[in-house]
C-alpha cells in the first residue's frame, strides 16, 4: 500500500512537469493551429541554461529559475520569427510550419550540443537543499513540495491571465478568429509572438523542473518528453489548457502505477501511450474536448 | 471623413477592386451597392487594412492612413462591422464588447458597456452568456455594440442586415438612422439596395471593382437603371427585395 501511495505522490510530481510542458504545446496549437516541434529544445534549452546560470554564473537556483525561464521565453519569439512568421501568409502554413519548427528544434539542439556538451550533466549538490519528510511511509522531498507548488502557481497564472486579462482575452480572440481580431484592433502578430513568449516559457520551466527532479541534464533530455508532451494534448483535448493540465497528471500517474503494479520500468510507455488509444476510443476528441483555450 | 482615391486590390492575379475612388462627408450615410462579388467587402476590408492595397490613396480627415496596419487602422477610428457578424462565439457578450474597446483608454470602458446595454438592453440581460449562444438578431446587434465600442470616426457596416428577420431588419436600419442623428459618420454596403438608399445621403455603385454609378441616394433610388442591375442581380426568387418603393 505504501509503495502505490508513494507511487501515486511521485507521479503527481512528475505528471505536473509533463502537464506544464504540454500546456506550452497546447497554447501555440490552440491559438495558430500549429504544434509547435521545437517546443522540446526549448525545454532542453532552459534546463541548460538554468544549470549554466546556477554552475558558471554562481546564481542561487531563486534567481537562475526566472532568468532561464525569460531566455526560454526569448527563443520562443526567435522561434516565431524565423520559423513560423514568414510562412504565415502561406497557403500550407500548418505543414510548412511543422517542418520548420522541426528545423529550428535541430538547430537548437545542436546549438545546446555545443555550448555545453553533449554529456549529462547535474544541478551542483546544494542546488536545492535536501529535505525529506516522512508521512505514514511515504517520502515527499522539498524539491517535490516546490517542483508541485511552482506548476501549480504557474498553471493559476495562466488560466487567470487568459480568463481576465486584456491580452489574454486578446489571445483567446485570435484562436477564435484572427480576421476578426483585426477588425477589433487587436494586433494578431503581436498576440501571436506573446503567445509563444509564453509557451516557450512554460516549456522552458518544465525543462528546470525536469531537470531539478531527475538530476539530469542532456542536449538530448527533450526527446522522450517530446512525444509524451503531445500525447498529453491529444489525450487532454488539442488546444485545451485544462485538457493539457489533466492529460499530464494523467500520463504521470499511468506511468508510475503502471511501474509499481508490474514490478519493472518495461512496460511503462506502452501502458501510457495505450491508455492514450483507449481514450480516444472512448473520447476521440480528448477528455476535455478542442478549443476550450477560447472559452477558457 | 474618408477620402479615397484610385484603390486598387488584387488576390494573386485577380484584380478584385480597379481605380475605385470614393468620399464619405463627416457625419453622412454613404451607401456602396452592387451585385455579389463587385468588390464591396474587399473595399470595406482594405479601409480596414486586413487586404494588401496595391495602388492608391486612402485619406481620413486629412492624414494618409494607406500604409497603416488594421490595428492602427482601429485606433484612428476606422471600424468595421464585418459581414456575418463575426462575434467571438466563445467569449462571453461582454468580453465581446470589452475586445470592442480594445483600443480604448481602459478606464472608460465600464461606462461605455453600460451605456451599449442600456441601449441594447438583451446585452446585459445577457451579460455573462456566450456571445454564440445568442440569435442571429441578437448577434447582429452585439456586433454593432462592440463596433461602436471603439468610438469610430468612421464607422464600415457590412451587410448589417443579411439573413435576418424583417423585423430584426427594420431595427438595424432604424439604427443606422439613430447612429446618423448623432453625427456617425457611417459607409454602409448591403444588398437590401432600397432600404439601404432611403436611409444614405450619397451612395455610390460598384461593378466589376469600379464605380459605375454614384450620386444622391434618393436620385439613385429613382433611377431605372439602379433597380434593373439590383433586381437583375437579385432575381425574383431572392429574399424580400421589394419594400413598397
Amino acid at each position: 500500500m505504501n509503495v502505490l501511495g508513494q507511487q501515486l505522490v511521485n507521479g503527481l510530481f512528475i505528471g505536473g512537469v509533463y502537464a506544464l510542458f504540454a500546456v506550452g504545446y497546447t497554447l501555440v496549437f490552440g491559438v495558430l493551429d500549429i504544434l509547435n516541434l521545437a517546443h522540446a529544445a526549448v525545454f532542453t534549452l532552459g534546463g541548460l541554461m538554468a544549470l549554466w546560470l546556477v554552475q558558471n554564473a554562481g546564481l542561487t537556483i531563486w534567481t537562475a529559475f526566472p532568468l532561464a525561464v525569460l531566455f526560454a521565453g526569448l527563443l520562443g519569439l526567435v522561434l516565431d520569427q524565423v520559423a513560423f512568421k514568414p510562412l504565415r501568409r502561406r497557403p500550407d502554413t500548418y505543414f510548412s510550419g511543422l517542418i520548420s519548427s522541426i528545423a529550428m528544434a535541430i538547430i537548437f539542439e545542436s546549438l545546446a550540443m555545443g555550448v555545453f556538451g553533449a554529456h549529462n550533466s547535474r544541478f551542483p549538490a546544494g542546488t536545492v537543499p535536501v529535505v525529506i519528510w516522512r508521512l505514514g511511509g511515504i517520502t515527499i522531498t522539498l524539491l517535490q513540495v516546490e517542483i508541485l507548488a511552482a506548476v501549480v502557481l504557474m498553471m493559476v497564472a495562466l488560466t487567470q491571465l487568459l480568463k481576465r486579462a486584456r491580452v489574454g482575452k486578446a489571445i483567446r480572440a485570435v484562436a477564435e478568429n484572427q480576421h476578426a481580431a483585426r477588425l477589433l484592433g487587436i494586433n494578431v502578430d503581436g498576440i501571436i509572438a506573446f503567445t509563444f513568449f509564453l509557451s516557450s516559457a512554460l516549456g522552458g520551466a518544465a525543462g528546470i523542473l525536469f531537470g531539478l527532479y531527475f538530476d539530469a541534464l542532456s542536449p538530448d533530455m527533450g526527446r522522450p518528453i517530446e512525444l509524451k508532451g503531445l500525447a498529453v494534448i491529444v489525450l487532454g483535448g488539442m488546444g485545451s489548457v485544462p485538457g493539457a493540465i489533466l492529460g499530464g497528471l494523467a500520463f504521470g500517474l499511468s506511468e508510475v502505477l503502471t511501474v509499481a503494479i508490474s514490478g519493472t520500468s518495461n512496460l511503462r510507455d506502452a501502458v501510457a501511450f495505450t491508455l492514450l488509444f483507449g481514450i480516444m476510443l472512448v473520447r476521440p476528441s480528448g477528455l476535455l474536448g478542442r478549443g476550450r483555450l477560447r472559452e477558457a | 471623413m474618408l477620402e479615397v482615391s484610385g484603390l486598387c486590390v488584387s488576390y494573386g492575379s485577380v484584380e478584385a477592386v480597379r481605380d475605385l475612388s470614393l468620399k464619405v462627408a463627416a457625419g453622412s450615410v454613404v451607401s456602396l451597392i452592387g451585385p455579389n462579388g463587385a468588390g464591396k467587402t474587399t473595399t470595406l476590408n482594405a479601409l480596414s487594412g486586413v487586404v494588401p492595397v496595391h495602388g492608391g490613396r486612402i485619406m481620413l480627415e486629412g492624414r494618409d492612413i494607406t500604409r497603416l496596419s488594421s490595428h492602427q487602422r482601429v485606433a484612428a477610428g476606422v471600424v468595421q462591422v464585418p459581414e456575418g457578424r463575426l462575434v467571438l462565439a466563445g467569449m462571453s457578450v461582454r468580453e465581446n464588447l470589452e475586445l470592442g474597446a480594445y483600443c480604448r483608454p481602459r478606464q472608460d470602458i465600464p461606462a461605455d458597456i453600460a451605456r451599449m446595454e442600456e441601449r441594447f438592453p438583451v446585452l446585459g440581460q445577457r451579460r455573462e452568456g456566450l456571445a454564440g449562444s445568442l440569435s442571429g438578431g441578437e448577434q447582429q446587434m452585439l456586433a454593432m455594440a462592440r463596433g461602436l465600442m471603439a468610438h469610430p470616426k468612421l464607422l464600415l457596416l457590412d451587410e448589417p442586415s443579411l439573413g435576418l428577420a424583417p423585423l430584426v431588419v427594420k431595427m438595424i436600419f432604424d439604427l443606422v438612422l439613430e447612429l446618423k442623428s448623432q453625427g456617425q459618420t457611417i459607409l454602409l454596403v448591403e444588398q437590401n439596395v432600397f432600404q439601404s438608399l432611403a436611409v444614405s445621403d450619397y451612395a455610390y455603385v460598384i461593378e466589376n471593382g469600379s464605380i459605375v454609378l454614384e450620386g444622391p441616394a434618393a436620385k439613385l433610388a429613382a433611377d431605372p437603371a439602379v433597380a434593373r442591375a439590383y433586381l437583375g442581380q437579385a432575381g425574383p426568387s431572392a429574399s424580400a427585395p421589394i419594400t413598397g418603393r
